[in-house]
């Protein structure tokens, strides 16, 4: 059997499984240590009950969707504060409020961010207006 | 079993088109167990909420070059100093008496009135022509009157700017965290390249029960500014509005500014 | 039927290349802006469009002069223009499709504009416009195409393309339009807040687009086997100059309501682009220019004898197409802003950056043109029409 233009077939093949299989083979041996995010943080180490908004599987899964929900009725809406499922209230802001306990942003937020390779100014692109919380290494 | 590729195709399509449905029927049929969200117990709240700027009392304090209103509203709200004028951001500034109310043209207004100083800002119109054009609804009208922008959803096409008669809309030509000179307010973001932005009431602080920064900081050294409901017949902007005669930018063109200047 | 772009002459080669680098510059120059933000170009708080919205307002009304061979060869059988309505549809495809690509050069947002779709509101005349290009696209593409795939297999076009062509053309008037009304629809700029701002952008896109074209099939009868045909040529010259007529006499109406009145909001626009205001004179020779052109296309397009001989018909068919490039996509969404709502001029140059992001999408919209006709001249050398 012929095959024609046998050699660029060849090659653009080769070529295209290089491309292909590249995260494979080019991160080979230099895995990134799995995220780990810490709360160690002035605000929640005095706290009694460390309770976040939602629970803590809820919060892992769900966290950008309850912002986005959370700027809609603020910016739009302008209802400011949020009732939780337990009764305790909240004020919906990034800044002011999840950020008031996670004050650690780069030992919290980014260990997985960066893990998932959302850079800053790549996504989440929130901090590009939202002010990080200074963190006193 | 013997089919024709047309039918295996028609068939095939219907079968896409159930099944990329079921996402669309899945999200209706989701009933919401949705939280309360609600306003802040102290927040001021208003139905339409307006300013009255007092020119004969700004001027009568002798201070042409005062820009206290600007330094308060730009510091808290971290507003960048771009530095030159074509592309400067600018929420609340003044302009010459005579730029202002140029449909008002008079060649022989008394002394130097022509160039005396007038607060500008946005006029929080209600027909706003901006609100109007936006084609996403990043600017909108929100319910106690204050014209919103939603900095997340603003694609910055700037057909806002264009319809403004007021020139109350800067554009974010470059990345503003460089150019903020005052210190950084941690409670307010800042803005992004490419948004379009403007003065907003101080929505933020009437929501905690204060009062706009610029109305604060000019009123410390005597009342100039007044803030509030104007469809509240006891508000303090409609009492003064009551005994002074005011005059608005603009009135030919029907957008019915909520900043009205006492004279 | 695309293959047939993907092999021709030498010169049709080089073309294209030629068309690549400026649409490679312009893309480079297009990162600059992404990387670094709008400062890089000429735009200010007080001209808040340029260059990029005034070559989309001057494009899209070419997109819609297709509308003048649609409507008379589909409408009333006007068989001359039988060999050439296929290009006057390609034109109006290379047009509507590099329109979206210069507004999306001018967002300060570009990776949010999907937020029109998202949230469409409907009472904004840029989502209308929006819908209005991409219909119109589709609808000239679905259009030309199976015309032209009908031809060369010597049929007639399916049924199911009839409807589709009288819906473009209403849908033509419609696209041009609605984008009078982006501008007339503004009680902030005294230049664009004319009634007949619809009826200007229509009569200036019905001369300076069949004038496009006669250029084009100039250029076709030169350098392929394709003759237009005498009659065609004749006939969009017809159309050409009648046009042209009631586009100079439309703006000869807003010179005599400005100046009559003497209302200085419809004044002081006109002087600025015409004289200079307050000292701000880059304008002046830009519109000065197109008077002179306008003359001379209406001394070459209106006088039998010279709008009947090749040679004057193509220098008056340039003269139309830069006159009307230079009031429509120089002159008008410019001197809107004059004066700022504080009664000041600023002035407004566009930087290189700015111009080569312009250059290079109007090098995107002579690519497509060319691979379209490159593919409907193949199919009519084929067919021997």
């Amino acid at each position: 059997m012929k095959i024609y233009d046998g050699k660029y077939i060849l090659i653009g093949l080769v070529i295209f499984i290089a491309m292909a299989t590249f995260p494979i083979w080019f991160s080979h041996g230099k895995a990134a240590p799995p995220p780990d995010p810490k709360l160690d943080t002035p605000v929640i180490n005095q706290m009694p009950n460390k309770q976040c908004v939602l629970s803590k599987q809820e919060m892992i899964t769900g966290h950008m969707q309850l912002l986005n929900v959370w700027r809609t009725r603020v910016v739009r809406d302008d209802k400011r504060v949020y009732v939780a499922p337990d009764g305790k209230t909240y004020d919906m802001s990034l800044q002011n409020e999840c950020m008031k306990c996670h004050s650690n942003k780069s030992q919290f937020c980014d260990q997985c961010h960066n893990y998932a390779g959302l850079q800053q100014g790549v996504t989440p692109y929130c901090w590009n207006c939202h002010i990080a919380p200074k963190e006193n290494k | 079993m013997e089919t024709s590729r047309r039918s295996f195709l028609k068939l095939g399509g219907l079968c896409a088109l159930g099944l990329g449905s079921l996402p669309i029927v899945n999200a209706l049929a989701k009933t919401e167990t949705s939280p309360e969200f609600v306003a802040n117990p102290r927040a001021l709240t208003a139905k339409r909420w307006g300013m009255a700027i007092d020119l004969k009392a700004c001027w009568e304090k002798g201070k042409p070059e005062c820009k206290e209103c600007s330094a308060a509203c730009h510091t808290i709200h971290n507003v960048p100093d771009i530095g030159n004028p074509q592309q400067e951001i600018k929420w609340i500034w003044t302009e010459p008496y005579g730029g202002v109310f140029a449909d008002m043209a008079n060649s022989y207004l008394p002394g130097d009135l022509a160039q005396k100083s007038v607060l500008v800002l946005c006029n929080h119109c209600m027909d706003a022509p901006c609100v109007r054009v936006c084609p996403t609804k990043a600017t909108f009208k929100r319910s106690d009157g204050i014209t919103m922008i939603d900095y997340h959803r603003c694609i910055g096409c700037r057909f806002c700017m264009a319809a403004c008669p007021y020139g109350a809309r800067s554009f974010n030509f470059w990345e503003p965290r460089g150019y903020i000179k005052t210190e950084l307010n941690p409670t307010y973001p800042t803005r992004d390249a490419g948004v379009v932005e403007k003065c907003n009431f101080c929505e933020e602080r009437l929501a905690v029960g204060l009062r706009p920064a610029c109305v604060e900081a000019c009123n410390k050294d005597g009342r100039t500014m007044y803030f509030g409901d104007l469809e509240d017949p006891d508000s303090e902007v409609r009492k003064v509005l009551a005994v002074r005669y005011s005059i608005k930018r603009r009135p030919e063109l029907g957008t019915g500014p909520s900043v009205f200047y006492l004279i | 039927m695309l293959e047939r772009a993907m092999t021709g002459s030498p010169r049709y080669y080089k073309l294209l290349g030629v068309l690549a680098v400026f649409m490679g510059l312009g893309f480079v120059s297009y990162m600059l802006v992404l990387e670094k933000g709008h400062g890089v170009t000429g735009l200010s708080r007080d001209v808040s469009w340029g260059l990029y919205i005034a070559q989309f307002t001057f494009m899209i009304g070419i997109a819609a002069s297709a509308v003048m061979v649609v409507l008379p060869y589909y409408l009333h059988n006007v068989k001359d223009f039988g060999r050439i309505a296929v290009f006057g549809e390609f034109l109006a495809v290379a047009a509507v499709g590099i329109c979206p690509l210069f507004i999306v050069m001018d967002l300060g947002k570009p990776m949010r504009a999907l937020n029109m779709l998202i949230y469409p509101t409907l009472n904004s005349v840029l989502f209308w416009s929006f819908v209005v290009q991409t219909g119109y696209l589709l609808l000239n593409i679905l259009i030309g195409w199976n015309v032209l795939e009908a031809e060369r297999k010597g049929t007639k076009f399916p049924d199911w393309v009839k409807p589709l062509i009288y819906i473009s053309i209403p849908w033509a008037f419609a696209i041009h339009t609605v984008t009078a009304f982006v501008y007339a629809g503004l009680p902030s700029h005294d230049y664009w807040l004319t009634a007949i701002l619809a009826a200007r952008f229509l009569a200036s896109a019905f001369c300076s687009g069949p004038a496009l074209l006669i250029l084009l099939c100039f250029i076709l009868k030169k350098y392929t086997r394709f003759d237009p045909g005498k009659e065609a040529i004749s006939k969009l010259a017809n159309i050409v100059t009648y046009a042209m007529f009631v586009s100079v006499f439309f703006i000869g109406l807003e010179f005599f309501t400005a100046f009559y009145s003497g209302i200085p909001g419809l004044e002081e626009p006109l002087k600025y682009l015409f004289v200079g205001l307050e000292g701000h004179r880059q304008l002046v020779p830009f519109m000065w220019l197109f008077v002179i052109l306008a003359v001379a296309a209406l001394i070459f397009l209106a006088i039998p004898k010279f709008r009947s001989d090749d040679k004057f018909l193509v220098i008056g068919c340039a003269c139309v197409f830069f006159s009307m490039w230079l009031e429509k996509g120089v002159g008008l969404t410019l001197a809107g802003f004059v004066p700022n709502p504080f009664n000041r001029v600023v002035g407004y140059v566009p930087t290189i950056p700015e111009v080569m992001i312009a250059l290079g999408v109007y090098a995107t919209g002579a690519f497509i043109l060319a691979v379209l006709y490159k593919i409907a001249v193949s199919v009519k050398e084929e067919v021997g029409a």
